[in-house]
């Protein structure tokens, strides 16, 4: 028999509390790198995705970094895969902390935010919940819970570099699934990184209506092959089946959340690819260390939250020397994306002249526009 | 009487100890305890009160979209559609506060579920009024309406309806506090569950108890031998579909009103192809489908926790819900012969199959 939640609660809370004594004793008595060694007290960590961990896509993203979690000594990982934003992702949570006595949890999928992670998170004070997605706001929700994200429309601005030089009709195709304001910033970066070779590019989005539809993305791949687009990349839970449909109409790739290259190695030429252990190991930290939980996390290339997959082998000198100029300019902070003068596609200037965004502007997380360039309706 | 009653609670449970038996076999060949996941599954679904609430909580939506199949089949129709009427339901119960005034409380919330009841019906409705009165077969023109309907709902929650606050995950405007409807008490299980549990008892009570009921069951077996003796075959069928897609709308708007709080795209889970399947292992027997649609709550509560100790993928637990409703439904097939397989040395009696 399990013991109630309010037991194991107060039990957990006990073996806290004797880890800490422990802790105070130890540091006192140690040298500092054994002292290191000791502060970080066990814990048993849960991670849930909403659909399978071997997805090639945002859910496998999480999974290789729960497997390196996993080899941290002390940490203890609990994952459940394919759980739908209902009352059964509150209840897995709940499954976590009350049966596997979990004290930081990773509900990773945007919609388990709200309500889901927050009616768990009210019920389970002393437990630490760090949502992926950056919806968490200072003064209106709890400080137990916290979102993180990355600012990956770095990388697919990179990714548009390449498929720049790369595609010889400048015609570019992006499968989108809803056209919300994080895709809407992804197409416009990997379009203006395009432009940024030739200006006179053009990426056609096709927005499928949802996070997993395989036969519209495939249908959206070939019909825009048949338009002549050669240089695909996408914004979809799981890009296998884009990646797959353009090799096999012979044309090329750049992945998304994860690298497909082993799906398409002669036609994947880059990708974007999210590097959460970053996220990860700094709110473990912060929880095995009693460290308030980090609320507000977010990081882009220069903060390791992403990265580029290697590149193929097709892609020229020419390109890659171009692309991997302007990822020094954003490893040292001196590259802004979204800068003036900046129009939509129906000529309205959406960024003036003079102006320019950080990644850390929350302006951007609302945008509602795409740029010139872009052939698709906002 | 005695026989046949000990036999309709032997069948499946040796159909779920063979189901259970396999799917252990399975684990081992791949290098898992069996002994460990039988042990596991108990826990998470009935082991202690988390795990039953977890358990019957699942098991509350599944009542209400077996019923969306279980009703139109009595009356002869395979309506596989009940995801589309559950996803308007949930729609209309999400959009009636932009359409009137509601009063707050008790008075409110039903009047949102009434809503979400009549929306479903209406789908399901004109499933069955195609097929009556223009020829579609029901089962394809269900299957399609659903897509139509999540078409629908996709289009008016992420358009007119849209929140605009809502930016990354597009919703409708989130319902009223007062209007939502809450757990039972200290239990952590809203108050769908009771909606399913009754639902099923009524729709049970109007086949077997009711003239109207047994009528509908008469146009199942045979319609033509129904209209001979005067029954309204055409009505009848039709107020079953939507008796029926009541449910399953109902089933929408709990959720939206129980769970999501407004009206998105994670309502779309496929809690109504689920409903298929509880039907179909309940044979259609309104009754039936608590049991049932409880032990597919049990295994997916159960399935949470396998997941979670022994890092099974979560496709194993489909295996084994896949096992056991192989068996149950095969398990049909030894109904009235059961009492034979365990006498070896009785002579063949004369008439194989005969009823005993």
């Amino acid at each position: 028999m399990s013991q109630d939640p309010k037991n194991l609660h107060a039990d957990l809370l006990r073996r806290r509390l004797l880890a800490g004594g422990a802790l105070a004793g130890a540091s006192l008595a140690l040298p500092g790198a054994l002292r290191q060694a000791w502060a970080q007290s066990p814990i048993t960590v849960g991670i849930i995705y909403v659909g399978p961990r071997d997805d090639f896509g945002y859910n496998q993203a999480h999974a290789e970094a729960a497997a390196q979690l996993k080899k941290l000594a002390g940490v203890k990982v609990v994952e459940e895969e394919n759980v739908p934003e209902t009352q059964a992702v509150q209840k897995s949570m709940q499954g976590m902390v009350s049966q596997d006595g979990a004290s930081l949890l990773f509900p990773t999928s945007f919609g388990y935010f709200d309500p889901h992670m927050l009616a768990i998170a009210a019920k389970n004070d002393k437990v630490r919940f760090a949502h992926c997605g950056g919806m968490w706001t200072e003064g209106k929700h709890p400080k137990n819970t916290g979102s993180f994200f990355g600012y990956i429309d770095e990388a697919q601005y990179l990714n548009g570099v390449i498929a720049g030089h790369m595609s010889k009709s400048k015609k570019l195709g992006f499968v989108a699934a809803k056209p919300i304001p994080q895709v809407l910033r992804n197409i416009n970066a990997f379009t203006m990184g395009a432009r940024s070779v030739d200006p006179k590019i053009t990426t056609n989005a096709i927005f499928t209506g949802d996070w997993s539809m395989p036969v519209k993305e495939a249908e959206a791949t070939s019909s825009l092959s048949d338009q002549g687009v050669d240089v695909f990349t996408m914004h979809v839970d799981s890009p296998k089946v884009i990646v797959e449909t353009a090799a096999r109409r012979g044309k090329m790739v750049c992945g998304y959340h994860a690298s497909q290259a082993k799906l398409a190695p002669n036609a994947y030429l880059t990708g974007a690819e999210w590097n959460w252990l970053t996220a990860y190991t700094r709110i473990v930290d912060a929880a095995r260390t009693g460290k308030p939980h980090p609320n507000f996390v977010r990081g882009g290339l220069k903060d390791g939250f992403v990265k580029s997959s290697a590149y193929g082998a097709m892609v020229s000198e020419g390109a890659r020397k171009n692309a991997e100029d302007i990822r020094a300019r954003m490893l040292a902070g001196t590259f802004d994306i979204f800068a003036g003068e900046l129009k939509d596609n129906t000529g309205k200037v959406v960024v003036p002249k003079g102006k320019s965004f950080k990644q850390t502007d929350l302006e951007l997380e609302g945008m509602n526009y795409l740029v010139e360039g872009v052939i698709g309706k906002a | 009487m005695k026989h046949s009653t000990l036999e309709s609670l032997a069948l499946p449970v040796l159909a779920l100890a063979g189901g259970l038996g396999l799917f252990g076999l399975f684990i081992w060949f791949d290098g898992h305890d069996p002994v460990q996941a039988w042990s596991l599954l108990f826990i998470g679904a009935f082991g202690d009160a988390f795990s039953l609430q977890n358990t019957l909580q699942r098991a509350a939506p599944l009542m209400l979209t077996a019923l969306c199949v279980a009703l139109p089949a009595r009356a002869g129709l395979t309506v596989i559609g009940g995801e589309g009427a559950l996803v308007l339901g949930g729609l209309a119960c999400a959009a009636l506060p932009y359409a009137m005034p509601l009063p707050t409380g008790a008075a409110g919330t039903l009047l949102l579920l009434l809503a979400a009841a009549a929306a479903g019906a209406a789908w399901i409705a004109l499933a069955g009024w195609l097929r009556q009165w223009r020829g579609v077969n029901e089962t394809i023109s269900s299957l399609l309406l659903g897509y139509i309907a999540i078409a629908l709902f996709k289009h008016i929650v992420e358009g007119p309806l849209r929140d605009p606050a809502s930016l990354n995950k597009p919703s409708t405007l989130p319902l009223e506090e007062s209007l939502r409807i809450g757990t039972m008490g200290t239990w952590d299980v809203h108050w769908g569950l009771v909606w399913g549990v009754l639902l099923c008892i009524v729709a049970g009570l109007w086949l077997l108890a009711t003239t109207h009921g047994f009528a509908t069951r008469v146009v199942g077996g045979n319609p033509r031998a129904a209209q001979l003796v005067g029954l309204p075959a055409g009505r009848l069928i039709i107020t079953a579909c939507a008796l029926g897609g009541a449910c399953a709308g109902l089933a929408g708007g709990i959720e939206v009103a129980a769970v999501h709080t407004s009206a998105n795209a994670s309502l779309i889970v496929g809690l109504g192809y689920t409903g298929i399947l509880v039907s179909f292992v309940a044979r259609h027997q309104p009754l039936a489908i608590v049991p049932v649609a409880i032990l597919f709550g049990g295994f997916l509560a159960a399935g949470s926790l396998l997941q979670r100790r022994m890092g099974l993928p979560d496709a194993s637990v489909q295996v084994l819900m896949g096992f056991c409703f192989v068996f149950i439904l095969a398990s049909e097939a030894l109904r009235g012969r059961l009492g034979q397989l365990f006498v070896l040395r009785q002579p063949m009696p004369a008439v194989a199959g005969a009823p005993t």
